[in-house]
């Protein structure tokens, strides 16, 4: 039997690994994002690179590669995240802040998902799976139960929102819509964590949507809400509205003697 | 036959004649209808927690005819459809019941539960008016004393009634109380283990919180509060110094009839009060809050304002862990069994530390005006300072969201200002209290300022004061500084209380000036040509 030298296994080792290399490199970029990037832009994606050049591209850079130090690369986002960003006004951004707030949107819906569809079809990622304005409606209870369990310790019990650390805070769900609150759970923007498909279905999630938007249009059956803050207002109103309304009594009454 | 004579007027005085007959109760009754009570507003805050009270007795009732302490499991099918089939505790179930199926009940469970936070509130200032003008003083240290156990009990009695409904907020209260008794050193977790009957939240925590809440609390808090108006009755009301007004007597109306008309003006005034905030503001939405379950925390999870100041001093505690003789005492002991112990026994013992202080050792009756102590006042706002932090500090979070505040930033000023702003309330109050005291003086001895200013021959103007007394050759008073209402304006020489009464107009006519037989309006026409 011929035996080799160890140099000579070396040397088809080596080569073997290279044309391991080669053969994973080449399926690599026949199905990788920037294969398709070269691929042509439908007509929506065409609109959204022109909106893309004049107001994103400071930040986030030639075929949104990213700018260091200004903002991230935008390749595998999805439209879901850009149409959330763009549509809550958030982006594009104005300065550097502790969070990047919610305003008024510089583009409308229609602008914001040809934005979308340009990022999309430039690196791919995750997308509101539903066409229209309006999810399919979901089950409200098993919304809520959801809602109370995955989002209530960031956004309150009455999606009122609430603070979290180092001036960071979770924002109200007020003017929330529903591609906006599905996009949100999907992305999970700056400091929100990302509700995966296999954390929650898209049917937990529109049940989640259902009930959110249930909250705000249900009427508070016991009176004014007080803002559903809970406790803390309760207690300033029983002070300022309660006691200096006795007192006033008590003035009143003492004071006719 | 002769017909009787039937004289209706007469049977009033009959019937009483015939009860005093067999009972005797004319010489005690008309002891207390004559008893006479001094008139100040302040003097009714203590009613307002009373009346709160009876309302709390009156709807809690009503509550209990339809709420379950039960913790078994059901599943709901009631009418508020975000929760349809949802899995939730039966305590739970009936809450929502109350709530959305049973007539009336949600305004009930509101009125119950403003009525507690007025109690409460109504219980504070009331202390608080106590403690400034002095009413603690011999000889009614023990009243003190049964108002701070009333404090307490009633803030047990709150915290065991907003555990009820087992709700979100409900259950993470509960389970703060468990993690709070489980910090105290070698018996925490025997306590824990026996209060909730095993591991937290366990079966059986709700039952007994019920009886607490329901019965024995109610019971307790009847009594001392029998003994706390008896003992007001039996050693008489404080008043404020002023004429006429001395150790020894009460100036004030009688019990009957103007007082308890009065009284009972004021009690459906709170009552009607508490009815008005039960009808128009929700509070307590337990449907938002979902049934108690572990993995539930919201953000905004608060207590009722009464426990905030102790949520507040748990948040502003630094994570410092101590271990001694092999026992960690977790930094939670502190601000949540140690303070509260200080705070629920050194304020008892206040009158006697006062005492031995000022070396005071006689009977009092009159009040003192805050700026009359003005270290007992600093000492008070320093503590009113002390708590608002804390209670501030306990809603920190909503006050960082709501006005855009950095929660870190939130905690440390909480922290500081807990350090700082009692001292700096302490100081400014006893600046203002030796201040007002100041001008009373100057006010005695060189009597009221009367706006007019007289220019002097040399060119130097001097504003002329009208003396309160006669004065000697400097123009100065000899009047002694007792602690009264000083007038400082000329139309308030020789009246002390306001010229006409009445709190928003006047409720008698103002006397007419003589006019000594001449016409008025001549009068006013040459007194015009002379001027
Ligand atoms: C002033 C600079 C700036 C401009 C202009 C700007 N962005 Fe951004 N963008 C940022 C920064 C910084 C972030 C990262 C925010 C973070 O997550 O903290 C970001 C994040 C994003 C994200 C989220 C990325 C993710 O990981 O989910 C999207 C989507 C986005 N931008 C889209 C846009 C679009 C579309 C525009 C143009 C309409 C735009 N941005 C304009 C600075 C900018
Ligand atoms: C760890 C805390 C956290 C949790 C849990 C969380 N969020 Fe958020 N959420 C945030 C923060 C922080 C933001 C703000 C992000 C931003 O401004 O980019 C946010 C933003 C949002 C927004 C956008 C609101 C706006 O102003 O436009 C929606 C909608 C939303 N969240 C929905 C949800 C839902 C639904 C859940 C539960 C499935 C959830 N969030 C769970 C922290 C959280
Ligand atoms: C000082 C007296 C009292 C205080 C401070 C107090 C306080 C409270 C509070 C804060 C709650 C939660 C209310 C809510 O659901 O929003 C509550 C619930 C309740 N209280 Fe009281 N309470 C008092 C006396 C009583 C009395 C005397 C009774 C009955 C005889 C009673 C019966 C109840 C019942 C049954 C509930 C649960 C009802 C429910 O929420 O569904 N309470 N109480």
């Amino acid at each position: 039997m011929l035996t080799r030298s160890p140099a000579a296994r070396k040397v088809t080792a080596a080569l073997r690994m290279l044309a391991a290399l080669v053969l994973a490199g080449g399926i690599y970029t026949l199905i990788s994002p920037s294969a398709q990037a070269t691929a042509p832009l439908s007509a929506a994606a065409q609109e959204g690179k022109a909106l893309y050049d004049t107001s994103c591209i400071s930040c986030h850079g030639n075929n949104a590669q990213g700018v260091e130090g200004r903002g991230p690369s935008l390749l595998g986002v999805g439209s879901a995240a850009v149409e959330f960003q763009v549509e809550t006004g958030r982006m594009p951004a104005a300065r550097q802040e502790a969070q990047i707030e919610r305003k008024q949107p510089l583009f409308d819906d229609a602008e914001a998902r040809q934005l979308g569809a340009y990022i999309q079809e430039l690196g791919g990622g995750p997308e509101i799976p539903f066409a229209g304005q309006t999810a399919p409606a979901g089950d409200i209870a098993n919304g809520g139960k959801l809602f109370r369990v995955n989002c209530s310790s960031c956004h309150a019990f009455s999606g009122g929102g609430g603070a979290l650390s180092s001036g960071k805070y979770a924002p109200t769900l007020e003017l929330s819509t529903d591609r906006q609150l599905y996009a949100a759970m999907l992305t999970g923007p700056q400091n929100m964590p990302v509700f995966g498909d296999n954390q929650l279905t898209p049917e937990e999630k529109y049940d989640i949507i259902s009930y959110v938007q249930n909250l705000k249009s249900d009427v508070d059956p016991g009176g004014w809400g007080l803002g559903r803050f809970g406790p803390v207002t309760e207690g300033l109103a029983i002070f300022l509205f309660g006691m200096v309304a006795l007192a006033f009594a008590a003035l009143w009454i003492a004071g006719k003697s | 036959m002769r017909k009787r004579k039937f004289n209706v007027k007469e049977i009033p005085a009959k019937t009483a004649g015939e009860i005093d007959d067999r009972f005797q109760v004319a010489t005690p009754l008309r002891g207390i209808l004559n008893k006479v009570f001094p008139d100040h507003w302040t003097f009714l805050l203590g009613e307002i927690a009373l009346f709160s009270f009876i309302i709390l007795l009156l709807t809690g009732t009503f509550l209990a005819l339809f709420f379950d302490p039960s913790m078994q499991e059901v599943n709901y099918q009631g009418s508020y459809l975000p929760l349809r089939d949802v899995h939730m505790s039966r305590a739970y179930e009936t809450s929502l019941n109350l709530s959305f199926d049973v007539r009336g009940g949600l305004i009930m469970r509101q009125m119950h539960h403003w009525a507690a936070l007025l109690f409460m509130a109504a219980i504070v200032i009331h202390m608080a008016r106590i403690f400034f003008t002095g009413a603690f003083r011999k000889p009614r240290e023990l009243n003190w004393i049964i108002g701070m156990l009333m404090f307490w009990l009633g803030f047990t009695e709150g915290f065991a009634g907003y555990s009820l409904p087992d709700d979100a907020l409900s259950g993470t209260g509960l389970r703060i109380a468990s993690a709070i008794m489980l910090s105290i050193p070698v018996i925490g977790s025997w306590v824990t283990a026996s209060l909730f009957g095993g591991e937290f939240p366990g079966e059986i925590i709700l039952s007994r919180l019920y009886i607490l809440h329901v019965f024995l609390l109610p019971l307790i808090l009847l009594t001392l509060i029998t003994v706390h108006v008896g003992l007001v009755i039996v050693q008489k009301h404080t008043q404020w110094a002023g004429p006429g007004r001395t150790n020894h007597n009460v100036v004030g109306e009688r019990w009957f009839p103007r007082y308890v008309i009065k009284q009972g003006g004021f009690f459906m005034v709170v009552f009607g009060l508490i009815a008005l905030m039960g009808g128009l503001f929700q509070i307590n939405p337990i449907w938002l809050f979902g049934p108690y379950e572990a993995a539930v925390v919201s953000a905004g999870s608060q207590p009722d304002w009464y426990v905030m100041f102790l949520d507040g001093s748990t948040r502003l505690m630094p994570a410092w862990e101590i271990r001694i003789w092999g026992y960690t005492i977790p930094p939670l002991f502190w601000p949540t069994v140690v303070l509260p112990g200080i705070l629920s026994t050194v304020p008892m013992l206040y009158p006697f530390i006062e005492a031995r202080l000022t070396k005071d050792k006689g009977h009092h009756n009159l009040l003192q005006r805050p700026r009359d102590m003005p270290e007992r006042t600093g000492l008070g706002a320093a503590g009113i300072a002390f708590y608002l932090v804390l209670a501030f500090s306990g809603g920190n979070d909503i006050i960082a969201d709501k006005f855009d505040i950095s929660l870190n930033a939130m905690t440390w000023a909480g922290r500081i200002g807990l350090l700082i702003v009692p001292p700096i309330a302490y100081y400014l109050a006893r600046r203002i209290s030796l201040g007002l005291q100041q001008h009373d003086r100057e006010v005695l001895a060189h009597g009221v300022e009367t706006g007019i200013i007289k220019l002097l021959p040399n060119g130097q103007y001097v504003e002329v004061h009208q003396p309160l007394a006669p004065v000697d050759d400097h123009g100065h008073g000899e009047l002694p500084y007792v602690g009264w209402t000083v007038p400082k304006k000329m139309n308030r020489l020789g009246a002390l209380g306001p010229a006409l009464r009445g709190f928003f107009k006047p409720i008698e006519e103002p006397v007419k000036p003589r006019s000594n037989g001449a016409k008025p309006a001549e009068i006013s026409e040459k007194e015009k040509e002379k001027v």
